[in-house]
């Protein structure tokens, strides 16, 4: 014997969650918004003294008129410069450093090891060594810069070159590639996710070591605007640096992002059926 | 596409005491085998009796520790596995190091062959099982192969798609003839495509037999469970054991089931 049951299944919570999705967005905006107005409110008042953190009004007031003489532009580019300088060498060195170990076994006993030490010292630990050596010129903080992100780049890529499917690299040998083919077809592009990721970080750290780099005698950049705010406690100053700081490091991932899309197209989590 | 009338041509494999040993374990141990050209070969073993080894030793892949190998230099492989580069687009997998004038004609040919000219650019990622196995066979039968190496291509495919798959092979085979060695461990497989079957066992041939049946071969064919019981023993199986062998997840194949609808 058989029966058909009906369940009727009522679900309030459901309808409920759906009626609030909408202004859902809109609510996560309001508190922040609530919170900027609160710090105006209190910054006005004189509950929270401008030495301690300045007003949002007068921080938005303080950054219109950096953008608009033009002065945050001179000091974001003298930083950009240095940041890309020292990334493209130590990227360079990095992959090339890695390229040669991750390809040959003798590359592997030469570089390697040395590399390895050399990564577990802290880039920031070098100042005053590199300051001994180089002086306090942009040498010194280009090389700073340099030491921070071969690394990444270079630890990345090294596991990635070693990582390639056994069983493709294989393939390749029945398919009768040469090395040279083998390295251009098969063991970089499977080496790629790697280098990207070792990318990700090298960018990340190259616009960290700026707020280090920037306070050795400079007299541009987004460190020195930060450092000279420090000095003459404009905490105005000090919070458009930091906003700038993240915002460069969203436009960064989305840049790497966008790299990524356009280079690791093969990869499912891109293909598009 | 008969062994028998080949025999007396140069053999397209010949090996004579091959042997290949990990340290104190000979996994080969002196095997001599000739393959004729345009001869279908299946090697059949319980896993350890040193297929999957004679085959890398054919493909070059592996040196030999003993004994003389020959094995034409136009040779391709198809693993168990696809193995195709997943950042590059099917017909680019198919031409990877092909030396020829116009590579991308020639996948085309190829691909087109296997079924999938509509897959020419497709990223490995987006094609089914079926689809990138076919692609597999597209890159080896694309270089003109004089032996072909099929490492158990079938074993990862749901059932379906490996009674179209052994329908394909048989059909480039016997459009392009070359000597193909099929390594599996799935005795019907062996029947319905191979002109000889070799079963291996502890690196030596056991048994050596030629399968007579007229092609197109189906399972439900006079003569067809005689040579499959035979084999069973050989391999050390009853007969009416379904889990043996790989078999368990084939629903079509179960013994005393009529097969014929899947004919080759």
């Amino acid at each position: 014997m058989t029966h058909t049951t009906t369940i009727k299944v009522s679900k309030p919570a459901h309808r409920l969650a759906k009626r609030w999705t909408a202004p859902d967005a809109l609510l996560r905006l309001l508190s922040p918004l609530a919170i900027l107005l609160i710090w105006e409110i209190t910054s006005r008042a004189g509950l929270i003294p401008a030495r301690v953190i300045a007003a949002p009004s007068e921080i938005g007031s303080t950054l219109w008129e950096l953008i608009r003489s033009g002065e945050l532009l001179r000091h974001l580019l003298v930083s950009l410069q240095r940041a890309v300088t020292g990334l493209t060498i130590g990227v360079a060195i990095g992959v090339a450093v890695a390229l040669f170990t991750g390809l040959s076994r003798r590359g592997e006993i030469a570089l390697d090891s040395p590399m390895q030490m050399l990564r577990t010292i802290p880039s920031l630990a070098l100042v005053p060594l590199f300051i001994l050596w180089f002086g306090i010129g942009e040498f010194t903080k280009v090389a700073l810069i340099v030491m921070g992100t071969t690394f990444p780049i270079y630890l990345n890529l090294f596991a990635g070159i070693r990582n390639v499917d056994p069983k493709l690299v294989e393939a390749a040998h029945t398919l009768g590639l040469s090395r040279r083919e083998l390295i251009w077809h098969v063991i970089l592009p499977g080496a790629l996710p790697s280098f990207f990721v070792g990318l990700r970080y090298s960018l990340g750290i190259s616009w960290l070591a700026l707020v280090f780099v920037e306070q050795i005698n400079t007299t541009a950049g987004i460190g020195y605007l930060a450092s000279d705010a420090r000095d003459f406690m404009r905490t105005d100053v000090i919070v458009i640096c930091l906003l700038i700081y993240s915002v460069l490091g969203l436009l960064i991932d989305g840049l790497i992002r966008t790299l990524e899309r356009l280079a690791l197209a093969w990869r499912p989590s891109f293909v598009r059926t | 596409m008969n062994a028998q009338h080949q025999i007396n041509c140069q053999p397209a494999v010949s090996l004579r005491g091959v042997v290949r040993q990990f340290g104190e374990n000979r996994v080969i141990d002196g095997l001599d085998l000739d393959i004729a050209p345009g001869e279908f070969v299946a090697l059949l073993g319980a896993s350890g009796s040193g297929k999957t080894t004679l085959l890398r030793s054919l493909a070059g892949l592996d040196a030999i520790d003993g004994g003389e190998l020959i094995a034409p230099q136009a040779r391709s492989a198809v693993f168990q596995e696809p193995r195709l580069m997943p950042w590059k687009r099917a017909w680019k997998n198919v031409t990877l190091g092909l030396r020829v004038n116009k590579p991308k004609e020639r996948a085309v040919q190829a691909l087109t062959e296997v079924g999938l000219a509509h897959r020419l650019e497709a990223f490995p990622a987006t094609l089914s099982g079926g689809e990138s196995q076919r692609v597999a066979l597209a890159r080896s039968l694309v270089r003109e192969p004089k032996l072909m190496l099929l490492d158990e291509p079938f074993a990862a495919l749901d059932a379906l798609t490996r009674m179209r798959m052994h329908r394909l092979i048989i059909d480039l085979w016997q459009a392009h003839t070359p000597a193909v060695l099929l390594v599996t461990h799935d005795v019907d497989e062996a029947i319905l495509l191979a002109d000889r079957i070799i079963v291996l066992q502890h690196g030596r041939i056991a048994e050596e037999l030629h399968v007579d049946l007229h092609r197109p071969r189906d399972n439900g064919q006079l003569g067809f469970n005689a040579i499959r019981t035979r084999l069973l023993a050989l391999l050390g199986v009853e007969k009416d054991d379904p889990d043996s062998l790989g078999r368990d997840h084939n629903p079509f194949i179960a013994p005393g089931y009529p097969l014929s609808a899947f004919a080759i």
